[in-house]
């Protein structure tokens, strides 16, 4: 099913149509977050908003990065796996503006509150975490970098599936109040997770050896 | 001693800022475009927003007479639209702007407040009557949230304790509860957990009697010359210039003078984070980021960030740390 040269033909432009797509999903959001603060649309203050947006569309676009594999398989559709890339490299950025407006708008740079706030709250400390090994995984996607690690490289880009439980988690901890929507994406991520859980069992195998 | 008594007729910060600057001001903040933006990434419930803020016309505020503040030159008011547009007023969506984009048509007129308990004349007065009664005075206080920003804000109303003399309270009256309205049909945080931030409505909020009888503490009902929008809790709310912002609960229906210590929303729903007191304290942080510092609103844009030190009791100290003398503040937080 599907592997039919007829099958083969609509296929590869309807991938790179939805690379375009991934594109366009992570870029357009951020102009639109760029003028509508300009404008003052995010109103009197628009930090915490800020923030927030950033992280959201992080834990989403993590989500969808997660999806892609197993959606693949499941169509028999190899060439999705070309969006794993851009989606991963997006959710890189996001992370990054999400972290950056934190200790400069928020913290105003103050590098001792935020070395205190680092150490002090846990759920900072998850959010850094989840950072640091998307920082890992954005510079090892590098396709020279790619080739040189061989077997290494799946090794590290498994750790996705635990930033993912960390990023869920830090959203769980961070929220005023309202356990409902943190739990909607935990219980997503979750069911990501355990949709592809033979990829994670042989992550897991290959760490061993 | 930063709250003076000023001549009845000194400027008063209201007349400084011209109508017409805040006016066009705040038609900015009005109407966001979709945008793929908004469709992909937007919160569901900020989505709606979006598309409906338009159709709310703002609620009408009236011009108030009040005894102006003199201005308190170490202070930098926050510009009158960041104060109406970034609030926390959960029963209308947990988003900074959900209040102001949500709450334009709350009934505010006419309203009663009801003043019972441990009082000799419990009554429920016409609040509308009251402003032009009892003598209203302006105050430039310090708002700090518990969020860790702040803003000055140019209150118009009067003092708790003097109201609450008209009642005559009783000797066994040793707290005062405090209750804001509850009407699900007027206010979608009450119809609906998700909206509503979880908190348990009505929202009830409560000070001991020396706190409430303090002359700091006032009932605010209007801010910047004019009676509060409904996001800033029109038509009446508390104001205890030395507590977190959720101290000060928004549009009071009901004041009733009690023998223990009631219960309070925040308090309820996370206890190991928001205190009965709610003294702002730079040395005791909440247990997710710390009190120290925080982020002052005032004018100017998003990169005009000001991280300044929070003070003890918010400023006020000289005022008010007497009242809580000889108490763990780390353990009464």
């Amino acid at each position: 099913m599907g592997r039919s040269s007829s099958g083969a033909d609509w296929r590869k432009p309807l991938a790179m149509t939805l690379q375009v797509g991934v594109h366009l999903g992570a870029l357009l959001p951020l102009l639109w977050l760029f003028v509508a603060i300009n404008q003052g649309r995010l109103g009197g203050d628009p930090v915490k908003e800020l923030i927030h947006y950033l992280g959201m569309g992080t834990i989403r676009l993590l989500l969808l990065t997660l999806l892609v594999s197993p959606l693949a398989k499941s169509l028999h559709f190899g060439q999705l796996n070309r969006l794993r890339r851009p989606l991963g490299l997006w959710c890189f950025a996001w992370a990054t503006l999400h972290f950056s407006a934190w200790l400069a708008l928020d913290l105003g740079l103050d590098w001792s509150l935020i070395g205190g706030e680092l150490v002090k709250r846990t759920y900072i400390l998850l959010g850094f975490s989840a950072w640091l090994i998307l920082l890992a995984l954005a510079i090892t996607s590098l396709p020279a970098l790619l080739r040189k690690m061989g077997r290494n490289w799946k090794k590290l880009h498994g750790l996705l599936y635990i930033v993912v439980l960390l990023a869920c988690w830090h959203f769980w901890w961070s929220v005023k109040s309202g356990w409902i929507e943190p739990a909607i994406y935990f219980a997503i991520a979750l069911v990501l997770l355990l949709w592809r859980r033979a990829s994670i069992a042989r992550w897991l195998t290959s760490l061993r050896r | 001693m930063l709250i003076k008594k000023p001549p009845r007729n000194a400027p008063s910060e209201a007349h400084a800022t011209p109508e017409s600057a805040y006016v066009s001001r705040r038609t900015v903040m009005k109407g966001l475009g979709a945008g793929i933006g908004g469709l992909l990434l937007a919160r569901s419930a900020h989505a709606l927003d979006l598309f409906s803020s338009e159709k709310n016309a703002a609620a009408v505020r009236k011009p108030l007479e009040f005894a102006a503040a003199k201005p308190v030159p170490e202070l930098t008011l926050t510009p009158e639209a960041k104060v109406t547009n970034h609030n926390n007023f959960y029963e209308f969506g947990t988003g900074k702007t959900d209040p102001a984009e949500n709450s334009q048509g709350l009934k505010i007129e006419p309203w009663t407040l009801t003043v019972e308990g441990e009082v000799e004349k419990p009554a429920t007065v016409d609040v509308w009557k009251l402003m032009n009664e009892i003598g209203l005075e302006e105050r430039i206080y310090r708002m700090r949230c518990v969020e860790a920003w702040s803003m000055v804000i140019p209150w118009v109303g009067f003092e708790l304790g003097k109201f609450l003399q008209r009642f005559a309270p009783t000797s066994r009256a040793k707290y005062v509860a405090f209750e804001t309205l509850y009407d699900p049909e007027q206010m979608p945080g009450q119809r609906n957990r998700y909206v509503g931030g979880g908190v348990d409505y009505p929202y009830v909020e409560g000070l001991r009697m020396d706190e409430a009888m303090h002359p700091l503490t006032i009932l605010s009902v209007g801010l910047y010359g004019k009676t509060l929008p409904p996001q800033n809790g029109a038509p009446v709310r508390l104001v205890v210039p030395w507590k977190y912002g959720f101290k000060g609960i928004k549009s009071i229906v009901k004041i009733k003078l009690v023998e223990r210590m009631p219960p309070t929303s925040w308090n309820k729903l996370a206890p190991q984070e928001y205190g009965f007191y709610a003294n702002v304290n730079p040395a005791v942080d909440h247990p997710r980021w710390s009190q120290a510092s925080e982020r002052f609103i005032g004018p100017g844009g998003l990169f005009s960030v000001k991280r300044q030190p929070t003070l003890p009791f918010n400023g006020y100290a000289e005022e008010v740390a007497g009242l809580y003398s000889g108490m763990n503040l780390k353990k009464f937080y």
